[in-house]
């Protein structure tokens, strides 16, 4: 024993006691600091997957909190010799890599009409011959419409429905709006961007930007996006209103029983002063763009049976060549993801995610055209 | 008294060593599920501290079952060597059970248990939803658990420094190098007040 011990014991041990009690709760109360219960009003992972679920009138319980309707795809992305000079990823290697995806509309209701949605995303997962995957999550805006978690955050509290018009708040809105000048361009976009009237014509966008690092040891910073290689054709105003619930699904089933789809990987190179963790301000057109690769489409399949239901494409999940940039929307779509995740497995586990296992439809809420 | 006063030098390097990991790899997760900007980086550390705790554990049961271990004292309440027992292979248990639930966890949620860039452990569990719920609430409920048995063992070790002083905080604390038992505490700092 220590010099402690040497000496006589104290009349009393409470200070001895005492301070034993005083490290066990210090610790316990660190611990519990970290997890987020001492601070209720701390943005945590939970709070914001919980303000995501507010933006519903009613929970689906078993899909996605975002990005509920989807369908599952399948085919192949073919590297080339420029994306392997970029990046020793060996999903990029000429040849061809199997793939695994989705493409969904925003919104977390798996009931949305297709054609009203004006966000669009393709999610994909690849795993090269090394066994390292690379997930990816893009959308069809082409930036973020905000720049950090916390306007974000008071963006979805925002855009939850008034319980008395079951309809976002319009005052709510505009307090946002006025308080987060940022994400005016997000409103300008969604406004006048037109409609392509198919998944197959829509480009999506990586949003985030990531380090490539090629086998020399160089590296760059760079975005990227998937560009339609079907030609764009517009769906007007009155097309979408006309639209069946399914539209998308249906119209890229039918297209895929005629042949596969394409899309070309298009990387934009940041330029000097391009800011790598701002994911709402696109970088200047005269960028360097270098085309990837191609991704190929072959196969959709339901999303209730589908490879995609029981996957989490967290775009963080990336091979040896790709690493993530100090974008915190990235940092917290990873964080976010997999508590929808947990949750969504959660309720198929408990067998309260029955819709979501079957594709049955909600009842009696579908008029006939 | 038994012969042996203090846990062999690899014992005692194990112990140190994994109560630094341990208490880190405790506040690495409870982080990493709360943060909405520190997963990735987290979890980066998260994977390869749980497996290398998983590998220590293992070196440690081993070396455990191998050596001779301090007696207890004599006048220690009968209730507090139980404890004591309990605790010791409840820790070991979670040790161990940790990683590989966290192993079979990733794995169960289809995800690549990355170890470090280029590395990934197989998967050691079928990609299901039902077994991914059962192992995710499992790994954080084990890990309530060993927090505490951590605080706990904390406690009592504090309980024989400061309030006992019966010499088992320093068969841990000190002792010759080496993976032998150490057998004669003469040439130690006076711990032969137990």
């Amino acid at each position: 024993m220590d010099r402690l011990s040497s000496r006589a014991p104290s009349s009393t041990p409470w200070a001895a006691f005492l301070a034993i009690a005083a490290i066990v709760a210090g610790l316990a109360a660190l611990f519990a600091w970290t997890a987020g219960w001492l601070t209720p009003q701390r943005l945590t992972t939970a709070r914001m997957t919980n303000a995501i679920e507010g933006t519903l009138a009613q929970p689906f319980p078993g899909f996605r909190r975002a990005h509920a309707k989807g369908v599952c795809v399948a085919g192949y992305f073919e590297g080339n010799e420029a994306a392997a000079a970029l990046s020793k990823a060996r999903v990029l290697a000429p040849g061809r890599t199997p793939l695994l995806g989705r493409m969904s509309i925003g919104g977390g209701s798996p009931y949305g009409p297709d054609a009203q949605a004006r966000v669009r995303s393709m999610a994909l997962l690849l795993r090269g011959d090394d066994g390292q995957e690379w997930r990816m999550a893009m959308n069809s805006f082409p930036f973020f419409s905000v720049a950090s978690i916390e306007a974000f955050h008071a963006q979805t509290l925002a855009s939850a429905p008034d319980p008395a018009t079951g309809k976002p708040d319009p005052a709510r809105m505009a307090a946002f709006a006025a308080a987060h000048p940022e994400s005016a361009k997000f409103g300008a976009w969604a406004k006048s961007a037109p409609w392509s009237d198919s998944f197959a014509n829509t480009d999506y966008n990586g949003i985030h930007a990531f380090r490539f690092s090629d086998a020399t040891g160089g590296s760059r910073m760079l975005r990227w996006s998937m560009v339609a290689q079907t030609p764009f054709v517009e769906l007007t105003m009155v097309q979408r209103e006309d639209a069946e619930a399914d539209y998308l699904i249906d119209e890229l089933q039918a297209r895929l029983a005629k042949g596969p789809l394409r899309w070309n990987m298009r990387a934009t190179v940041a330029g000097p002063g391009d800011n790598s963790a701002d994911p709402s301000t696109p970088w200047p057109r005269d960028r360097e763009q270098i085309v990837l690769g191609t991704v190929v489409i072959e196969r959709a399949e339901a999303q209730a049976t589908g490879a995609c239901r029981d996957l989490n494409f967290d775009p963080t999940i990336v091979p040896p060549g790709v690493a993530l940039s100090d974008d915190p929307i990235l940092a917290a779509r990873a964080a976010v993801y997999a508590q929808s995740f947990d949750r969504r497995q959660r309720e198929l586990a408990l067998g309260r995610g029955d819709a979501a296992q079957t594709g049955a439809k909600p009842p009696a809420t579908k008029d006939a055209p | 008294m038994s012969a042996t006063e203090h846990f062999n030098g690899l014992a005692r390097a194990l112990h140190w060593s994994m109560a630094v990991l341990v208490i880190a790899m405790l506040f690495v997760g409870v982080g990493m599920v709360a943060s909405l900007t520190l997963r990735p980086m987290l979890l980066d550390l998260h994977r390869p501290l749980g497996i290398a705790i998983l590998l220590l554990a293992m070196v440690r049961i081993i070396n455990r079952l191998l050596t001779t271990t301090p007696a207890l004292p004599a006048d220690l309440p009968t209730w507090q060597v139980a404890g004591a027992r309990a605790s010791h292979w409840l820790l070991y248990a979670l040790l161990l059970a940790m990683p590989l639930v966290g192993w079979a966890m990733v794995s169960a949620a289809g995800n690549p248990v990355v170890l470090w860039p280029g590395f990934t452990l197989p998967a050691i569990a079928a990609h299901d939803p039902t077994i991914y719920t059962v192992l995710r609430n499992t790994h954080t409920w084990l890990a309530r658990v060993l927090f505490a048995t951590v605080l706990l063992h904390l406690a009592a070790a504090l309980f024989h420094a400061w309030v006992r002083r019966d010499g088992v905080f320093s068969a841990m604390a000190r002792g010759p190098s080496g993976t032998q038992p150490h057998a004669n505490a003469a040439t130690d700092s006076g711990s032969t007040d137990a």
